[in-house]
């Protein structure tokens, strides 16, 4: 708690770069978010030195880790688009999408009935307000979980559509996928993640 | 009328591109009768936010 008190505290400009505790889980939080992108380390690594450094540049700017954190991924953000737009990625889409399609139909035949109706106990529930879920640190920790549980190839899609906020038609000339199988996949990540975030968020909080 | 499997699809494709007017038209009468999908909408909507939540970091993961 006392740790807690004293981490949301304001610092003088450049003393954040001398909390080494924040300073390296930021540093993960970035690499881990890089990684999700470019799927590649050095590149990864590269991009988040860059953000970094920009931030070291600006230092005066900072006085709290809020500020700190919004304004480093925002050029993080802006550097793995760059990298994204310059680098036509080949992955082996069809391997990766294999095993998750199999799994997705499974997922279906769960939450839907033969004829295409929801299944009375899947039925989605209203969540929430987000206001109040969403400053919950157990919440990110439960989002990053559900992320963490979708297949590589979806999560990379949703990632690209919904974090870095690429449009449909950018995404499929980088990804080399047409536009019908980016929208399926994006509906079966969008599906997972919604399932997931109900069944382990939204509805506990409401049992409790 | 259109199967909840299509309008779930349907309601996710919104999210990514305009919708045709004959789409729009059959989701409108579909979620109108279906309370079940008219809630995975809003959850789509509400993904989008909590995802430019995530990317912006906020204060939330100062909170502890």
């Amino acid at each position: 708690m006392t740790q807690a008190l004293s981490r949301s505290t304001e610092h003088l400009p450049g003393q954040l770069f001398h909390d080494t505790v924040f300073m390296e889980d930021l540093r993960r939080q970035m690499l881990k978010f890089a990684m999700l992108q470019v799927r590649n380390e050095v590149i990864a690594e590269d991009a988040v030195q860059d953000a970094m450094l920009s931030a070291y540049q600006n230092i005066e700017r900072f006085n709290r880790q809020a500020a700190l954190k919004t304004w480093v991924f925002a050029i993080l953000k802006n550097k793995l688009i760059d990298i994204l737009r310059k680098e036509k990625r080949y992955t082996s889409a069809s391997i990766l999408e294999e095993g998750a399609s199999r799994n997705d139909e499974a997922l279906l035949d769960e939450l839907f009935t033969e004829k295409g109706h929801w299944q009375k106990e899947q039925r989605p529930q209203k969540w929430d307000e987000p206001d109040h879920d969403l400053e919950s640190h157990h919440f990110w920790r439960i989002f990053d979980t559900c992320l963490d549980a979708l297949p590589a190839k979806y999560s990379r899609l949703f990632m690209m559509r919904e974090f870095l906020e690429l449009d449909s038609n950018e995404i499929c000339d980088n990804e080399e996928v047409s536009v019908s199988n980016l929208n399926t996949t994006l509906f079966r990540a969008r599906l997972r993640l919604r399932e997931c975030l109900e069944d382990n968020w939204f509805e506990r909080e409401k049992a409790t | 009328m259109m199967k909840c499997t299509e309008a779930t699809q349907l309601l996710s494709e919104k999210m990514d591109r305009p919708l045709s007017n004959k789409e729009k038209l059959n989701l409108g009468i579909h979620t109108a009768m279906c309370p079940a999908c008219r809630q995975f909408g809003k959850h789509m909507l509400s993904l989008r936010e909590i995802s430019q939540q995530y990317v912006k970091q906020n204060d939330a993961s100062e909170k502890g």
